[in-house]
């Protein structure tokens, strides 16, 4: 692949996930979106950046937050907003919405509505894996929230001595739902945890996509030679508040500044116009067809019918 | 006699039920390479109830796995291995153990078909044991299978013998949904004739344990030899008791339950759990729903009382059901009266 040619779809998800979130945000400003969801807005550098180091028989393991996982992995666009806007045409007939979204044709095991239930899901990815002998790797998005759950300690631990090909793709994005990192751990360094299980593990910028692309790739050489589990600590900033209703107030001003300036996808614009070699033209053309293809996504799915009541109870649920 | 007692005495080969479990595990490790078994102590230590004994040196390390005591992360990883190929049997320990693993079964492996629009499976089984009578008291010796039962997209399974032990666990192994497959501490040593030949127990086929006339005893695990046992001193006193073990809760045998009914006219549910929220409340509603018009008398209850399990023995005793408390409950049945 050339450099243009990979610059240029690591630019396409990053854009498609911006667009696609600021989608949904106005179709739930306008009642076409039902409950809530959760914006991935400051965070696409991570599933980008690591989804480009994946093969295609790798598995992913995604959160409530999910949306930029999906996108990034490959996912249909077309069947997420069907999804969200609990269409029959959805990923899971629009029983499942925005937190329950998986991609079995893509590895995506799933995004999750329990904050840390997918972690030893992805463990067990990693078991099967081990098993069955085959190359394969696991990444297991989760975030600084999820780390002050149980089941972190304890998948850290397992994957240790399994010696699983699992990435622990820890997206710190200093809040908690609004509980910031430093009222909920005695260091905002949380790779650090990692050490007392023997994973190797470090902290990046987690909004520079070519540092996630290259540190991602760097711990799948690790985990593909039979190394083990390792931990990466993508330090992030959401762009707003936990979901689409939460105005985050609470998120300090100058903070909040200081991640704007490092967008991720205004960042991951200057490399393929830098490394990839667009002009500001064709960045420009390529963004409307993005753009577009979203708009027609929307229309899809807004035009899409809802699965009905007998088909539902007489064929889907068993 | 009782009908697992005749089975013992003829010719047949009688085994044990850990044993029959064992068996079931070996053929199906053998069948499929993606089957394998993890839990605390089940490789070297063979488990604590030798179920799993032998399989280490059968098929190694890699499908025999000892875990670390984290109960909610290696069953999460079951599930995980599941949704990705493989066949996982996970053993928890005791049933009390499960409220550890509650968010890996409640809310990922029992949503999972579901929330993937019926792409996704998760053909796990969670062996784990229950029940009462040895001792080991509060959190040690509960009957939860409600807390399951009560899920949808979980099945639950809760044999009685080695031969449905056997037969039922095969079919919990390949089938494609999570089973929590429920053992009783106290079945482990029974013994009862296991063919050679392979079988298999259909998943939601219960089965008459003893045919009667009179009065349909419902009940399931350590309560079948019980209730057997009451049938018989009964059945000296000239009343003639059918017992029914649906021996999975989920999918439940409801015709065969209903067909019992409607023919003695008369039912009582044994069940060792807590009678608060518990299944035979239910099956107790799906009878009265159902065969109303049948009923002689209303449907009765025996259950655990709705305390822990005491460690003192004869307290331990006092809190679960008897064989005093079945016959009771079926004469006060059979001599109820209108007005």
């Amino acid at each position: 692949m050339s450099f243009r040619e990979f610059w240029r779809d690591i630019y396409k998800n990053l854009y498609t996930i911006r667009v696609f979130e600021k989608n949904c945000i106005r179709l739930y400003r306008q009642g076409l979106i039902v409950g809530y969801f959760h914006p991935y807005l400051g965070e696409e550098a991570i599933a980008v950046g690591a989804c480009a180091a994946l093969r295609s028989d790798d598995y992913i393991v995604s959160t409530h937050r999910g949306h930029g996982h999906c996108i990034a992995r490959g996912g249909d666009i077309r069947k997420m907003l069907a999804e969200v806007l609990a269409k029959e045409a959805g990923y899971c007939y629009g029983l499942g919405g925005s937190m329950h979204i998986a991609d079995v044709a893509t590895g995506n095991i799933g995004a999750n509505g329990i904050v840390g239930g997918g972690i030893p899901l992805g463990i067990g990815a990693g078991l099967s894996i081990s098993i069955r002998g085959t190359e394969q790797a696991v990444v297991i998005f989760f975030s600084d929230g999820a780390s002050n759950n149980g089941v972190f300690a304890e998948s850290l631990n397992l994957a240790a001595i399994w010696n699983l090909p699992v990435i622990f793709m820890l997206e710190n994005n200093h809040y908690a739902v609004s509980t910031p990192i430093e009222e909920a751990s005695r260091t905002e360094d949380l790779y650090k945890r990692a050490e007392g299980y023997g994973v190797f593990a470090t902290a990046i910028d987690g909004n520079d996509v070519k540092v996630v692309y290259e540190k991602t790739k760097e711990a799948l050489e690790v985990c593909r030679s039979g190394r083990g589990p390792f931990l990466v600590e993508a330090k992030t900033y959401r762009q707003g508040g936990h979901h689409v209703n939460d105005p985050g107030k609470y998120m300090p001003r100058e903070k909040l500044d200081y991640y704007m300036s490092k967008d991720p996808v205004q960042t991951g614009r200057k490399y393929l116009i830098n490394e990839g070699g667009f002009s500001e033209d064709e960045v420009k053309r390529f963004e409307t067809e993005i753009e577009n293809e979203i708009k027609e996504a929307v229309e899809f799915a807004k035009n899409s019918p809802e699965l009905s009541e007998e088909k539902y109870f007489n064929e889907i649920v068993i | 006699m009782t009908i697992s007692e005749k089975k013992e005495n003829s010719e047949n080969r009688v085994i044990m039920y850990r044993e029959a479990l064992n068996e079931a595990i070996m053929e199906e490790m053998k069948n499929d390479d993606t089957v394998f078994v993890m839990g605390e102590g089940v490789a070297e230590r063979g488990g604590s109830y030798k179920v799993t004994a032998g399989l280490l040196d059968e098929f190694g390390k890699k499908r025999v796995i000892d875990t670390p005591i984290s109960e909610a992360s290696f069953t999460g990883a079951g599930v995980g291995a599941a949704i990705t190929g493989m066949r996982p049997i996970v053993e928890i320990l005791f049933i009390d153990f499960t409220v550890l693993i509650m968010d890996q079964i409640v809310n990922q492996a029992a949503k999972y078909k579901f929330m993937t629009g019926g792409k996704g499976r998760v053909p796990i089984v969670v062996r784990t044991q229950g029940g009462s009578g040895n001792g080991l008291a509060a959190q040690h010796s509960q009957s939860l299978e409600a807390w399951f039962y009560h899920i949808p997209g979980l099945k639950v399974v809760m044999p009685s013998t080695p031969y449905d032990a056997k037969g039922l666990l095969k079919s919990a192994i390949r089938d494609d949904d999570p089973v929590m497959f429920i053992e009783h501490k106290l079945l482990y040593m029974k013994k009862g004739e296991v063919p050679e030949s392979e079988y298999f127990i259909e998943l939601g086929r219960g089965e008459i344990k003893r045919k009667g006339k009179d009065i349909t005893i419902i009940s399931w695990s350590n309560m079948i030899p019980r209730s057997l046992s009451a049938a018989e001193r009964l059945a000296e006193e000239g009343i003639d008791v059918e017992v029914i073990d649906p021996r999975t809760l989920v999918p439940l045998d409801r015709k065969l339950i209903m067909d019992s009914v409607k023919k003695t006219r008369n039912a009582v549910i044994v069940q060792e759990a807590v009678r608060r929220g518990g299944v035979a409340s239910d099956i107790a509603s799906i009878i009265q729903e159902e065969a109303f018009e049948s009923l002689d008398a209303p449907v009765a209850i025996v259950a655990g009382k709705n305390t822990p399990i005491p460690f003192n023995l004869r307290l331990e005793k006092a809190s679960i059901p008897q064989e005093k408390d079945i016959i009771l409950a079926v004469k006060k049945t059979l001599n109820f009266k209108i007005g």
